[in-house]
């Protein structure tokens, strides 16, 4: 009996579904953390823990903002060159515009957010797709970066400024403590605000929600918004972290940060998925690169990696959706 | 009681001399529309005759070209879905109004959820549900799973839903573009049983419908457009379905 089986096969997929959407994540970080733990064993030393997490922190930060625009249907290539824009010019502030703490930490955030703004205010009122408008985001910021830069890095950062990505309270780095921030405001925000409501209702039926009278496009500006102000938080980490601001900062980011919200189960088709999934999701991508360094994989390797599991985990939600139950 | 509501009450909305124009095409010309208090009104005609125009006038949608719109006895002008909404007039979105990834509750409230806290920004999730399952048992709509996605309804289900949840915002009139249209024939008895229960409830209800079966089981007025004039307006009790239809083709023609 074909028809039987198929069925049945069905059946069990779509139980299978259900189960990974609860816990499948959760469980695939677990076995690979304690598979890296029984390959190397400095892997579970705290030293190395924490320079994950505070490693994962620099991604997280910003896959906090991006889950918010990935759930409206959105996407943005343009982080990581925000975070290398804002990292120059705290940098500047630090080194070469007169040192203030102050400046050299608002003035970034607030052009992180402006530049959020722009993809969001281009690409809804533009009617153009958010890919190819942060896609031209992304050059034109790393052109920016070069410029304001004059082609070469800016070091030497205050002690003071040094402590937003290096410093500790307690046991616990700093940047851990922002991005753990940023999650829970994030969990809470989405779960039980109007805001965040509105944000799924957009991402699940964008006609549904204007015809409901939501403001569709001032959301979709908001969450950009949301997520180059967290970008250019992850500017000021790195910068902070590294004590210098770094013409390829940030290269590469949009690629780990898509990943995370995606492989912790938000869905690129918006309007399904949450923060904590992103959280997880960071981990377990902040993992498998510690996880291949210690085992003395060439980086090259895991840039191969990281992309067969975005590809892997987008191939999921399609199949996830392909079997639900109707 | 239907000829009493009838003779005895002022329209609760009177549409005179109603024209729309978009560009050379007359899409309406010189309508009058009356809607009476606790009435339901079905609106007629072939595709292209005026209906939709029309009820998009009322919502506020679009705005006439020439003509008047009363709100119980008072002059208004109706500007956008918004002003219609604040008279208390709702238009019933199929289902694609209803965001499928998200629960009931969710669907009920878009748009206007209930806020808790000083702030204001919070949602009162518990008064969603509550609200939600008191509405949806007043109007007799059974729904198996209230906290999963949308998705998971039937279509008669979501139709439902689509209708009740313009229920609990004071709305005095309904109106409903094909509410059956996509419907098997027991959903849509369950939809005709809902449209009824509206007026039970006080609502006036203006449906657009084909299905001349259906129109006869709930209306109790029958408009007829036919290139966007109005050509009959009859008393259910007063016709027959046969007329009807010779008023929206125009076989009385001769």
């Amino acid at each position: 009996m074909p028809v039987l089986a198929e069925e049945r096969a069905t059946q069990v997929l779509q139980k299978f579904f259900v189960f990974w959407d609860r816990v499948g994540i959760l469980l695939a970080f677990i076995v690979v953390f304690i598979m890296f733990g029984a390959l190397t064993p400095v892997f579970f030393h705290p030293i190395n823990i924490l320079n994950v997490i505070r490693q994962v922190s620099i991604i997280g930060v910003i896959a906090v903002g991006m889950t918010f625009v990935i759930l409206l249907g959105g996407i943005d290539l343009s982080v990581g060159s925000i975070v290398a824009f804002t990292g120059i010019i705290a940098a500047g502030f630090q080194v070469k515009w007169g040192g203030s703490l102050f400046l050299s930490i608002v003035v970034p955030l607030l052009i992180g957010g402006g530049i959020g703004f722009l993809n969001g205010f281009i690409s809804t009122k533009g009617k153009l797709h958010p890919f190819i408008v942060t896609l031209g985001m992304m050059s034109i910021f790393r052109g920016a970066t070069l410029l304001v830069a004059q082609g070469k890095p800016i070091s030497g950062m205050s002690p003071a400024f040094r402590f937003i990505g290096a410093g500790m309270i307690g046991p616990i780095p700093f940047p851990v403590i922002l991005f753990l921030g940023c999650v829970i405001a994030a969990g809470i925000v989405l779960k039980r605000t109007v805001f965040g409501r509105y944000i799924y209702a957009i991402g699940g039926n964008e006609e549904a929600a204007l015809l409901s009278g939501i403001m569709v496009e001032r959301y979709k500006i908001s969450a950009f918004t949301l997520l180059g102000f967290l970008s250019g938080m992850s500017g000021l980490i790195l910068t902070s972290r590294l004590n210098s601001g770094e013409l390829v900062a940030g290269q590469g980011y949009e690629l780990d940060v898509i990943a995370s919200v995606v492989i912790g189960g938000t869905s690129l088709m918006g309007g399904e998925g949450g923060v904590y999934g992103t959280l997880i999701g960071a981990l377990l991508i902040g993992v498998v690169s510690n996880g291949l360094n210690l085992l003395g994989v060439q980086p090259y390797w895991q840039m191969i990696v990281k992309g067969i599991i975005v590809i892997f985990a987008v191939l999921l939600d399609r199949l996830k959706r392909r079997f639900r139950t109707t | 009681m239907e000829a009493k509501v009838f003779a005895s009450s002022q329209p609760i909305l009177s549409l005179r001399g109603i024209s729309k124009y978009f560009g050379g095409v007359h899409a309406l010309e010189d309508v009058d529309f009356d809607v009476y208090p606790q009435e339901i009104v079905a609106l007629v005609g072939d595709n292209g005759a005026g209906k939709s125009t029309l009820v998009k006038i009322i919502a506020g949608v679009h705005r006439p070209t020439k003509g008047h719109i009363f709100f119980q006895g008072q002059p208004v002008e109706i500007h956008s879905p918004h002003d219609a909404q604040a008279l208390g007039i709702e238009i019933v979105y199929q289902e694609l109004a209803l965001i499928e990834t998200r629960d009931v509750p969710a669907n009920f409230f878009l748009g206007r959820e209930p806020v808790k806290g000083r702030l204001g920004i919070f949602v009162d999730r518990r008064k969603m549900v509550e609200d939600t399952v008191r509405t949806l048992r007043e109007l007799g709509i059974e729904l198996p799973y209230l906290r999963s996605p949308v998705r998971y309804l039937s279509g008669g289900q979501r139709q439902a839903l689509a209708i009740g949840r313009v229920m609990p915002w004071g709305g005095k009139i309904i109106i409903m573009d094909e509410p059956t249209a996509a419907l098997g024939v027991k959903e849509s008895r369950r939809v005709l049983d809902l449209i009824l229960r509206l007026k039970e409830k006080g609502c006036s209800v203006i449906v657009i419908s084909h299905n001349m079966r259906h129109v006869f089981n709930v209306a109790d007025r029958i408009v007829v457009l036919r290139g966007g004039r109005k050509v009959g307006d009859k008393k259910k009790s007063e016709t027959t379905p046969d007329e009807i239809v010779k008023l929206i083709v125009g076989a009385d023609m001769l």
